[in-house]
């Protein structure tokens, strides 16, 4: 009889909740509950509503402040969404929230027909963007920008860090017609205040960096993973140079055109995300239409599939958009 | 029949009429509901609705959502009727660059509240803005019409259940029920009978009454707007499709009746007689 062998222990399925940061990382907890609840302040026009998820997208802290304007929709995506429209045309501005699957999966033509056709005032802003969950694709909105997108008029804002999210937040509510923005909650990592000059302006791409073999354009928690990556190509001696962008539409085009004409590098775009209809694809239709051919074009985005259950880390890495899969992905590519 | 009654059997005659004049423009239009539901939009445009026609976007209008957006022709007509829209005006319906499209959108034409026609949005968004109002201390109220092919939606009863919930004394459904869908009688395609009992015990004041009798809708109109109960309310219109035009109403029912180009003159002079016959409208 053989000798039992020791199994590696196999990792957990995270918490829905559990929060991106990797150990030791900087966070900020709620960015998006503070920022809200700062800035309706001096705003009595804010509203709040929510799907039966005011906890688990930090709006608890805009209900706690401001009970007589927060609303308990209950879990009922299109009532919520519908409900926000109607609020908006009587001149308020409602934040709502939910999950991004429930939000825009389901109640897509209440985004569309009550809320865009009429550029209505409406701020929906949806936790658990692309795979942020382990709990499988209930849960997982892989395909939430490629719907999006496809709305005529929608603004959309997919954050990195809190420091983006808490400055989104009043750019957002001041920008006049409906806002879909990706939303981290809870213990939110803090990396772009170590960019020297870094400001979160909506409609604009900012160069993070700078780097001669590599040009990673991304947007989201992908953005923090494309910083990671840079620093340790550069122990290779490898330059990334990394462009965020956080507002898919419009594209700050110019800025992207601008930064993949200047040098022949590998252009990755890299995002938390189907590689179908995210910012890869708007990104190469922008290179396509104004004439500028990269010589190597990769996407690090997710897999066009149904992603699976477990824990965060091991499905990071499995679909390639943790640090240490995504600097494999590029030093292949770079051969 | 009191002065007031016949002021309201007039407009809702002017309101079939607008609509038939529009049909006859476009050869084509849910003829039939704008018929069955003329008297509804004849008591809420000349009785119920506290509005300023010239002013469409007044603060303190009550607003009225037409979910079923496909009931535009009759909504135009009670615009006209109103006085928000020119008479004129129907000769472009449904034509290239005009206010009045075949389905009704809150973009191209003033005094239409919503973009209806994906059915089953009309309530959500009443629900939002009747909590919009709330919050301003707005004492409108908001009206919803719908039809009830509507309540094939889920969406519908997820309004009906929050406005319950918030209490929304201010929000006012109309459902028409004249048991017509795209593929046959609403019975065969999705039965929502008992309908009196659904509403009311989703928490709302209900009213079940004849839809194409003008003193039973005014009657209903003002129970519901001098109610105190910290609930929403519906009205449930029994209507007849084609009602006023005994040519249409005896056609075979169907979501969308067929009328053939002399019909359309030919209808309007029934309906014209009914003004002159004692037994008609204005008996």
């Amino acid at each position: 009889m053989n000798a039992p062998v020791a199994e590696k222990k196999r990792l957990t399925t995270s918490a829905m909740i559990a929060s991106i940061a990797s150990e030791g990382q900087r966070v900020q907890a709620a960015p998006f509950g503070k920022a809200l609840v700062e800035y309706a302040a001096t705003h009595a026009e804010v509203v709040g509503l929510t799907a039966d998820l005011a906890k688990y997208t930090d709006l608890h802290l805009f209900a706690q402040a401001y009970p007589e304007r927060f609303h308990q929709m209950g879990m009922a995506e299109q009532l919520l969404l519908g409900a926000a429209g109607g609020m908006a045309k009587e001149g308020l501005v409602p934040f709502a929230t939910t999950y991004a699957v429930f939000g825009t999966r389901r109640a897509y033509d209440f985004i569309h027909q009550v809320i865009a056709e009429e550029h209505l005032n409406v701020k929906i802003c949806c936790a658990l963007p692309g795979l942020t969950t382990g709990y499988g694709p209930s849960h997982q909105a892989t395909e939430d920008l490629a719907m999006m997108r496809g709305v005529p008029g929608l603004t959309i804002v997919d954050p990195c860090d809190a420091l983006d999210i808490t400055q989104a937040v009043p750019q957002i509510a001041a920008h006049p017609g409906p806002v879909y923005m990706r939303l981290l909650r809870g213990q939110v990592p803090l990396v772009l205040d170590e960019i020297e000059g870094y400001r979160f302006e909506l409609g604009q791409a900012k160069m993070l960096r700078e780097g001669a073999d590599v040009l990673v354009i991304s947007s989201g928690i992908m953005t923090m993973r494309a910083l990671e990556v840079a620093a340790d190509l550069a122990q290779d001696r490898l330059g990334v140079a990394v462009l965020h962008c956080p507002t898919i539409k419009p594209l700050d085009e110019a800025t992207i055109v601008q930064a993949v004409g200047q040098a022949p590098r590998l252009v990755v775009v890299a995002e938390n995300h189907s590689v179908i209809g995210g910012l890869g694809e708007a990104v190469a239709s922008a290179l396509l239409r104004h004439g500028v051919t990269p010589a190597r074009f990769r996407l690090a985005g997710l897999p066009d599939a149904f992603l699976d259950a477990g824990a965060l880390p091991t499905l990071h890495d499995r679909y390639g958009i943790s640090r240490e899969a995504l600097g494999r992905r590029i030093k292949g590519w770079l051969g | 029949m009191d002065h007031d009654l016949k002021d309201l059997a007039q407009a809702a005659w002017r309101i079939r009429r607008y609509a038939l004049r529009m049909g006859e423009v476009q050869g084509q239009g849910y003829i039939g509901q704008a018929l069955g539901w003329a008297d509804v939009l004849a008591v809420a445009y000349r009785h119920a609705l506290n509005l300023r026609p010239d002013e469409p976007t007044w603060e303190g209008r009550d607003r009225f959502l037409l979910s079923h957006g496909h009931y535009a022709i009759a909504h135009y007509a009670a615009l006209i009727e109103a006085g928000v829209i020119p008479e004129s005006e129907l000769e472009t319906y449904g034509s290239d660059d005009s206010r009045l499209p075949m389905s009704g959108m809150a973009t191209y034409t003033p005094g239409m509240e919503i973009s209806g026609g994906s059915l089953g949005q009309g309530l959500v968004i009443g629900v939002g803005m009747a909590l919009g109002l709330k919050q301003k201390k707005n004492p409108a109220f908001v009206y919803n019409s719908m039809s009830d092919g509507e309540l094939d939606e889920g969406s519908t009863w997820e309004a009906a259940m929050s406005a319950a919930h918030h209490r929304l004394d201010n929000l006012i459904c109309l459902v028409d029920i004249n048991n017509q869908q795209a593929d046959g009688p609403s019975s065969q395609v999705l039965g929502f009978e008992p309908l009196a009992d659904k509403w009311a015990a989703f928490g709302w004041h209900v009213q079940r009454v004849q839809g194409n009798d003008l003193a039973a809708v005014r009657d209903a109109f003002d129970t519901a707007r001098a109610l105190t109960a910290a609930q929403p309310r519906v009205i449930l219109f029994n209507t007849l499709m084609g009602k006023g035009v005994p040519l249409l109403e005896q056609r075979e029912k169907n979501h969308f009746i067929r009328v053939d180009p002399p019909e359309w003159q030919q209808a309007l002079q029934i309906l014209d007689q009914s003004l002159q016959n004692p037994q008609g409208a204005l008996a």
